[in-house]
């Protein structure tokens, strides 16, 4: 019966056929001529240029301050989330509408605004590298530039899940004599995690690949704040395409291991919401 | 079931509440640390911007903007951006018509397709079509041979723009018209309305706020996207350079006054950007909340004639 009704738009041919040709075209031949160029090069080639001294050094500074800025971005995305639903205060719109700035903003900009602001003579570097704090050319400039980036998807995923979460349950459990605390914690925490932890796994997921915004703010020096993005890019200014492409596979496989679990966290957190 | 609560509970509800709130000092501590926060993080990266760019006043502003590198690079930009996003809007709405307005096997691949360039970085993206345009790619010699040139040039920066901004209309849209449903355009056909009438007349109005919202998504990003162009473009001053390359080259040359200067019109592009967007949002939850006051009427009154919601978001 529904299939019968489906089939009684016209069209399907035409636009399906345009889709698979457009996708095909401009995705996955592009997509598959590097698997083919990957396929090439031997095990033990591979391996030497996915393993080289200077590639380690790159992850090590591409997962490391992912993470930390990821993990900023889960605590203070939370609060921004909290305090953008739960409370009324001046400004609270202006906010709100300006959260999806670092989507909005070009990377480029974004990384010339950031290290231009924590520079020696920037706004805030002015007072902060007398304190010894280096917001600009160092592995925090890094970490800052990916806070930017990654702000607004854990903001974004929490605030409809805070904005559905039943206040009944928390005044069921004031009324049973839990303290705040004691009901954020048992209550209100539980039910937002799986949200926090799709917005930590979308916020990371982007900073691994961010390139825009680092190239500005890290100084790109090699071993201490070259990002892995931008040995690819170095690798291939000198036309070493088996060194590019081994790089590019790593991060490829280590995006879609990021990709599966980021759904598998979406599935949870969906189920999370529709409990009773 | 929120909705079915009457005033009278809400008063109840009200007084409960008193007693799960936090106290006044932990709520103007958390406002206070969220308000220092986005001072630091979105506001002052924003108004720094301008006030670099004009740090030398309106007269080195304007010539920055007017040198001509700098606007071959704005004209640049604005060429790839009119190619890349009419032609990501076309596939937005055929793929949207497909999935969204029919069954078949296979759908929720093709959608895992296409948001494919979403998790790829976009360094690995311009290397994808280095891989298969360039000198030593898999159509290279082809190329070399007829003197086609696609990388580092302009069909490479506008592949590489549409790769990376492929997604943005299809993925607004599929969710737009899923929701639609198809009885309004099988209504059209029946009167008698062609494939193309129907589309153009109902279809197409029905969802013409997502459009809008796809579109300015995707030219933002168009005219932003750095990292894959750049690997693409070869950088080559008033040719291959768009403006956030323009801006990178400013910056390498040590003239951050100018750099600041072409990077204040793509603040300038994602604040209108964000204006759009903010004003779409609030006129979705506008008609949401118009539909949600109808629901009861039509439900107390009709029954079963629950039409169908045309959610223009």
């Amino acid at each position: 019966m529904t299939k019968k009704r489906f089939s009684a738009l016209p069209g399907f041919g035409l636009t399906m056929g345009f889709t698979l040709f457009y996708l095909s075209a401009l995705v996955l031949i592009p997509f598959v001529g590097l698997v083919i160029r990957a396929c090439e090069i031997s095990w033990a080639d591979f391996w030497r240029l996915a393993t080289s001294d200077r590639a380690l050094a790159s992850y090590r500074v591409t997962f490391g301050a992912s993470l930390i800025a990821a993990v900023a971005n889960a605590a203070f995305g939370t609060l921004l989330a909290w305090v953008l639903v739960r409370y009324d205060f001046p400004g609270r719109r202006w906010i709100d509408a300006i959260i999806d700035f670092p989507f909005a903003l070009p990377t480029a900009v974004a990384g010339l605004t950031l290290a231009s602001l924590f520079g020696a003579n920037g706004w805030l570097g002015q007072f902060l590298v007398p304190l010894g704090i280096h917001g600009a050319y160092t592995p925090l400039g890094i970490v800052i530039a990916l806070t930017f980036v990654g702000l607004p998807f854990v903001v974004r995923t929490l605030q409809p899940v805070l904005q559905s979460l039943e206040r009944e349950v928390e005044e069921v459990a004031a009324t049973l004599g839990a303290g705040r605390l004691r009901t954020f914690l048992t209550v209100v925490a539980p039910a937002l995690a799986p949200s926090v932890l799709t917005g930590f796994a979308l916020a990371f997921a982007r900073a691994i690949g961010e390139y825009g915004s680092i190239v500005f703010i890290s100084g790109n020096k090699p071993f201490k704040t070259e990002i892995a993005p931008y040995l690819i890019f170095m690798r291939l200014e000198e036309y070493d395409y088996a060194g590019a492409i081994s790089l590019a596979v790593v991060l490829l496989v280590f995006s879609f291991l990021l990709l599966g679990a980021i759904n598998l966290l979406e599935q949870w957190a969906a189920n999370f919401e529709h409990q009773p | 079931m929120a909705a079915a609560f009457s005033s009278q509970d809400s008063e109840a509800l009200k007084k409960s509440q008193r007693g799960t709130d936090e106290s006044p000092f932990v709520k103007w501590t958390l406002i206070t640390v969220a308000l220092a926060f986005s001072a630091v993080f979105l506001l002052l990266p924003l108004l720094n911007v301008f006030g670099q760019a004009l740090a030398r006043g309106w007269t080195f502003y304007w010539s920055s903007l007017t040198d001509p590198d700098s606007w071959a690079a704005i004209r640049l930009t604005l060429i790839v951006a009119g190619i890349a996003v009419p032609l990501n809007v076309l596939f937005g709405l055929a793929a949207a018509w497909a999935i969204a307005k029919f069954k078949f096997r296979g759908k929720s691949i093709l959608i895992t397709m296409i948001d494919l360039p979403f998790s790829v970085s976009p360094v690995v993206a311009g290397l994808m079509f280095v891989v298969l345009f360039g000198l030593q790619g898999f159509f290279g010699k082809w190329l070399d041979a007829h003197d086609i040139k696609i990388i580092f040039a302009v069909p490479g920066i506008v592949l590489a723009t549409v790769f990376v901004t492929f997604p943005f209309v299809a993925r607004e849209l599929i969710p737009v018209m899923q929701a639609t449903g198809t009885e309004q355009e099988q209504a059209a056909l029946t009167l008698g309305a062609s494939g193309w009438q129907t589309f153009w007349h109902v279809t197409l109005p029905s969802v013409k706020w997502g459009l809008l919202y796809g579109i300015i998504l995707c030219n933002a990003r168009a005219m932003g996207e750095f990292g894959a162009v750049s690997v693409v473009s070869g950088h080559i001053t008033g040719q291959t350079d768009t403006m956030p390359l323009r801006v990178e080259k400013l910056y390498n040359e040590y003239n951050v006054p100018a750099a600041f200067a072409v990077a204040s019109l793509l603040a300038l592009l994602a604040l209108i950007t964000l204006a759009i967007k903010t004003f779409l949002e609030w006129k979705q939850a506008r008609d949401f909340r118009k539909a949600q006051e109808h629901k009861p009427d039509s439900r107390a009154s009709g029954g079963a004639m629950d039409y169908p919601l045309s959610t223009n978001s």
